[in-house]
């Protein structure tokens, strides 16, 4: 199979499929162990320096926020990122910890462009910016998932978009067609926030998955937290729902209203004015390090987060949320 | 009744709106091309089934969605799946329009929402690709909505993030795109514009009420191609004036 075309962008994270299969022989357990730990030890015993890290979904829906959240506290540097990202990646941007990334779209959706993507790639503190379209970014965790060296895709053809990413565009041997070839794309870490699980890490989703079946396939240390810890017995009950299995998980953490400032479908709608709060601050540098000061750093874990914002604008956002009619 | 005089968003809002048709799959992005999809479903295109990329299909628009993956893209929807499963759909064909919008866009329809200036040092560092190849690659038919702005119909674009027609007939297939499919429509704060068939370059079709041909040409960066017969589109009625301010978008979100 010839190879056509290859885009520029460095291949940040090369897939090694072998090492990934004796990993998940080696390292992820088929016995049921109880999992369940905090943010802190969760963040301090998985994420490392320099480590390839991402988030799913997105920053205003169904985020790890109190995840990320403890990654900033605990100050982890170099961080090699892929997103598709609101909130969480513009705090980490923000903080100073993203080295490269492989980035999809990292914007604040109908508020536009992020000032803090802005600052970190325009005065080189972000190294690298490897293109892909949100598709091929979800296709690349599938392709890992999928336990295969690349996936091909009809998308990102013909564009900068391919240039400037590390895709391989070739003639497929079977029709003739070009097709683009997207690398597997196995995560060091993923962080996925659930509706519910159990201590052993089986997960439930309700509305839209997102790319969470993907990315916990796809990564080799995978850190749940969770809206509700549940007893195995209501998994059992419906184990259809269970989108991530225990074995593919290392941490569980409790973590209610742990999408907040972004919505949890079904739990609580997002805070606008918390939304809008972050838009503001982050416009300038030192607004957005009063920002983290003040809500990351000035607390010591989700639990003082969620006293600092207050039960009255918990309850609102519950009250605000989407309903099952 | 409501005697506010409409504004340039609204006209445009309308204008694509219209161009929905009924019982058509349709991928929407975030902000007005969701505006125009809400208004569809109430007015042209009452059993259109919205795609929304992180998995909300067929969704009752109730309330405008301000995210592409919010509960609201899901509100009373057929289906929730995941971004895979709603891109693959659009790759085996299965989707008719994606709408779209952008910072610049050229001659041919390609969009930029990644760089201003050179790729590596820009001097403005957009927030990327999103979904946006990914429709543009592989709906069957794309519409842009964008602010009409010389500097932002301009001959080449900075950073082709999404596909247009590239760089002219025939491109498209030989770089390997779904046969078929490309760019149909751009809405814009003056007017409405289609492709030429034969040099697949943007043609003005019909301009917004008081814009003349002079202005759209004045603010367009590049040589505009103008119809035999250039329409007028119709100004906000009053039943879409009522819907966007009364029903969709209340909180006037975007203006």
């Amino acid at each position: 199979m010839q190879v056509l075309e290859s885009g520029r962008g460095e291949l940040i994270q090369p897939p090694d499929l072998e090492a990934f299969r004796e990993w998940n022989r080696s390292y992820k357990p088929r016995k049921l162990i109880d999992k369940l730990m905090t943010e802190r030890e969760a963040i301090s015993r998985f994420v490392t320096d320099g480590c390839y890290i991402g988030t799913e979904l997105y920053g205003t829906v169904r985020c790890p926020m109190s995840l990320c959240r403890e990654v900033v506290r605990q100050g982890k540097k170099n961080l090699r990122v892929c997103g598709q990202g609101v909130l969480e990646l513009d705090l980490w941007l923000a903080a100073g910890l993203v080295k490269k990334l492989d980035i999809t779209y990292i914007g604040l959706e109908v508020y536009g462009i992020t000032c803090a993507l802005r600052r970190a790639v325009e005065s080189g503190q972000v190294e690298t910016c490897v293109e892909w379209s949100n598709g091929a970014i979800s296709w690349r965790m599938k392709a890992a998932a999928m336990g295969v060296p690349f996936i091909a895709t009809r998308s990102m053809l013909g564009t900068d978009t391919f240039a400037y990413s590390a895709a391989k565009v070739v003639e497929d041997p079977f029709t003739g067609l070009k097709v683009c070839l997207l690398p597997a794309l196995i995560l060091d870490v993923g962080l996925i926030h659930v509706h519910r699980a159990d201590r052993f890490g089986n997960a439930q989703i309700d509305g839209i998955s997102g790319f969470a079946a993907e990315m916990a396939r796809a990564s080799k240390r995978l850190i749940i937290s969770a809206e509700e810890i549940v007893p195995t017995e209501e998994i059992r009950k419906q184990p259809d729902r269970t989108i991530i299995p225990y074995y593919l998980v290392d941490a569980v953490v409790h973590a209610p209203f742990g999408s907040y400032p972004g919505e949890m479908a079904y739990v609580y709608g997002r805070d606008e004015i918390a939304v809008r709060e972050w838009v503001e601050a982050s416009k300038t540098p030192e607004g957005a390090q009063a920002y983290l000061d003040k809500y990351i750093h000035g607390v010591n874990d989700h639990v003082e987060y969620l006293a600092l914002i207050g039960q009255k604008r918990l309850t609102q956002m519950v009250a605000e949320r989407e309903r099952r009619e | 009744m409501d005697d506010r005089p409409y504004t340039k968003t609204d006209l445009m809002i309308c204008v694509a709106a219209r161009l929905f048709q009924d019982a058509t799959t349709a991928f929407i992005g975030t902000g007005i091309p969701m505006l125009a999809a809400a208004l569809a479903t109430k007015t042209v295109a009452p059993n259109l089934v919205p795609v929304f990329e992180f998995g909300g299909t067929g969704a009752i628009l109730e309330k405008l969605p301000r995210a592409v993956g919010e509960s609201r893209t899901f509100h009373k929807g057929l289906v929730a799946s995941g971004i895979c499963d709603t891109m693959e759909t659009a790759q085996r064909g299965f989707i008719d329009y994606g709408f779209l919008g952008g910072a610049q866009i050229d001659a041919y329809g390609n969009l930029n929402s990644t760089t201003i200036g050179d790729h590596d040092h820009p001097r403005a560092r957009l927030p990327g690709s999103g979904g946006g190849n990914d429709v543009g690659s592989l709906c069957w038919m794309t519409v842009a909505i964008m602010q009409h702005e010389k500097r932002r119909f301009i001959p080449k674009v900075d950073f082709i993030t999404t596909p247009g027609y590239l760089s002219g007939p025939g491109a498209r297939e030989a770089a390997g795109l779904p046969r078929g499919s490309g760019p149909i429509n751009v809405v814009s704060t003056l007017a409405l514009m289609d492709y030429d068939r034969d040099t697949c370059r943007m043609r003005l079709v019909a301009t917004h009420p008081g814009v003349t041909v002079e202005e759209v040409v004045a603010n367009t960066g590049f040589e505009l191609l103008i119809a035999d017969h250039v329409g007028g589109n119709a100004p906000p009625s009053v039943q879409e004036l009522r819907l966007l301010r009364e029903e969709i978008d209340p909180e006037r979100l975007c203006t």
